[in-house]
């Protein structure tokens, strides 16, 4: 397969080729393998790539295509963001804290793709700890992105977007905190989707804000969305956030018309900040879905200007506790140059984490502190519950919302990197979904001055399967995915 | 909201990170401005509204006590830094070495 086909290549045409005999996985993994080495130097999207376990995968896949055994995902190569725990692959969490971390074992969504014959190619860079939205944070080195390598990917699953964009990889995961899923992929000109929380097991990710934190698929459509979250989806014993629930076929909700479908645009995400190309895309976004025979209306979600501010104090809070484990003595870096326990544990989490992840933790710590608790943390979390209720309340009139994924398309390399503050604001519009727990999704929905727009929705808890509806009918509608960054 | 130096040492000794002058100084600005920019929060009317601690509507989860399958010790240990045996070495908590 030559570099052309592989870039356009999506898992459901993969699977029809596999499947007919037209290729075989090894073959497929082979091309690429390729596809990487030929861009790699110059995107930077992967952490590690699994040369020789991805060809013994495949190998094993073809035998099982060859029996005429079924996976979701059998034979495809895919890449996983690298705060997902692989079984005896180095899984570093892009900080040099973690730079040597081999776990024991593989988190449930590995195993599940494993079991669905996915091939895994190699582990995604990313925002250290998944702090950051450009993937600049990474200890190792930022992702380019493939649609300007003067640009950011967006981050922090920067590495899965520009991956899957660039054809390193069939399908990918990420993970997404405050939006650091739809943030690449609405920059990367991909699809991703963060599901509703509780719908996939967070066991094995690398815990950043546990009452946030998802995993979702990073694909080239729609239906590859569907296709991998049918597979990574359902209860897990093993997370005690995980609910019961009998995942459907996700793929029988790509439907292409949206008549009798009720959708509310809120207008507090088309203000301050948002640039007017990619206000103009998603109105351009909105009539398209009008002509498919949706219903649209305008609503108001007074308290979306909060969210910023709940987020980044629930997210540093609980990532503060979360990262009080590293103290290397169980795992991970450990300061050689100390004397006592008091000095290795200090010296080891001020070498050991970078500049933001730093910032993050003394930022949570300041907010859980007594005498702060009540003004930070708590008000926070009372404040969560408003915008939470204000959602419920919209989804009584609207099946979806939908809204720009990020105010901005691709920006400068460096461009934000010393102002926390301003790099803050890239995820004003993708927060609020990790705040209430609901599903949303990024599409390609435009494109300005060569760089890719962000279309997204936004359902109810559970709602994936409208999502999967609404974001299919507008993909099928428009041309936007099947723009290619060229190489 | 703008933190005085002090309160970002002590809660860099809370957080055990330990930190150069200047780069207590760069924190207590850059913390200072997020703060600021945070403050709106307060104004928030939130008389007789819960906190919100997470979204999934589950309650405490428990298993069947009974024994299951876990990792093998030598996996365990594994990715330890500093072994003894089969235990975990640290350092000395009382004194410097």
């Amino acid at each position: 397969m030559n570099s052309q086909e592989i870039v356009k290549l999506t898992a459901h045409k993969a699977k029809k080729c596999l499947e007919q005999g037209d290729i075989s996985s090894k073959d497929l993994t082979t091309s690429v393998l390729g596809r990487i080495k030929q861009v790699e130097d110059r995107l930077k999207a992967f952490i590690t790539v699994t040369e020789k376990e991805s060809i013994a995968n495949a190998m094993d896949a073809d035998q099982r295509i060859d029996g005429k055994q079924i996976g979701s995902l059998l034979g495809i190569p895919m890449q996983i963001k690298d705060n997902i725990c692989t079984k005896g692959i180095v899984t570093t969490c892009a900080s040099r804290m973690l730079s040597d971390f081999v776990p024991p074992y593989d988190a449930t969504v590995v195993e599940r793709i494993r079991r669905a014959g996915a091939v895994l190619v190699g582990k995604g860079n990313m925002d250290e700890f998944a702090m950051g939205s450009s993937t600049e944070n990474s200890s190792f080195y930022s992702t380019k992105n493939p649609w300007g390598l003067e640009k950011v990917p967006g981050g922090s699953s920067g590495g899965p977007a520009a991956a899957v964009a660039a054809g390193e990889c069939v399908v990918a995961l990420g993970s997404d905190t405050g939006g650091s899923i739809r943030q690449p992929s609405a920059l990367c000109g991909v699809v991703g989707l963060k599901p509703t929380y509780g719908l996939v097991s967070r066991y094995g990710l690398v815990a950043f804000a546990s009452s946030l934190d998802q995993i979702g698929p990073i694909t080239k459509d729609v239906h590859d969305s569907a296709l991998v979250l049918g597979v990574i989806a359902g209860h897990d014993p093993k997370d005690s956030t995980s609910i019961k629930y009998d995942v459907p076929d996700y793929t029988a909700s790509l439907k292409t018309d949206l008549r009798g479908m009720r959708i509310g645009w809120p207008k507090e995400y088309f203000v301050d900040g948002i640039e007017p190309g990619v206000e103009s895309a998603v109105r351009e976004a909105m009539e398209v879905l009008q002509d498919l025979g949706a219903q649209i209306e305008e609503i108001s979600l007074p308290s979306t200007k909060h969210a910023l501010a709940v987020y980044y104090i629930i997210a540093p809070s609980e990532a503060s506790a979360n990262l009080a484990r590293y103290d290397g003595v169980k795992y991970g870096y450990v300061s050689e140059d100390a004397t006592g326990m008091w000095d290795a544990l200090e010296k080891t989490r001020r070498e050991g984490f970078g500049a933001e992840v730093r910032r993050r933790i003394m930022l949570g710590t300041y907010a859980l502190s007594a005498g702060y608790y009540d003004a930070y943390y708590l008000k926070a979390q009372k404040v969560r519950t408003l915008i939470t209720d204000e959602f419920k309340e919209a989804f009584k009139r609207f099946d979806v919302l939908v809204a720009p994924t990020s105010p901005t398309v691709a920006f400068n390399l460096g461009e934000k990197l010393s102002d926390p503050l301003k790099m803050y604001l890239n995820d004003v519009l993708t927060i609020p979904a990790n705040i209430a727990g609901i599903p949303a999704i990024s599409v390609p929905g435009g494109n300005v001055d060569g760089l890719p727009v962000g279309l997204q929705f936004l359902a109810p808890h559970m709602g994936e399967e409208l999502l999967f509806h609404v974001a299919y009918a507008y993909e099928n509608a428009t041309s936007w995915h099947k723009m290619y960054p060229e190489l | 909201m703008r933190l005085k130096l002090q309160d970002v040492r002590d809660v860099a000794a809370l957080a055990r990170l330990k930190m150069t002058g200047s780069e207590l100084e760069l924190m207590r600005e850059q913390l200072s401005d997020i703060l600021t920019n945070f403050d709106a929060l307060s104004s928030v009317n939130t008389n007789d509204i819960e906190p919100t601690g997470h979204s999934a509507d589950v309650d405490s989860v428990m298993r069947d006590d009974e024994s299951k399958e876990s990792l093998r010790l030598e996996e365990v240990l594994e990715n330890v830094p500093s072994k003894h045996g089969n235990f975990v070495r640290v350092r000395s908590v009382l004194g410097d070495q």
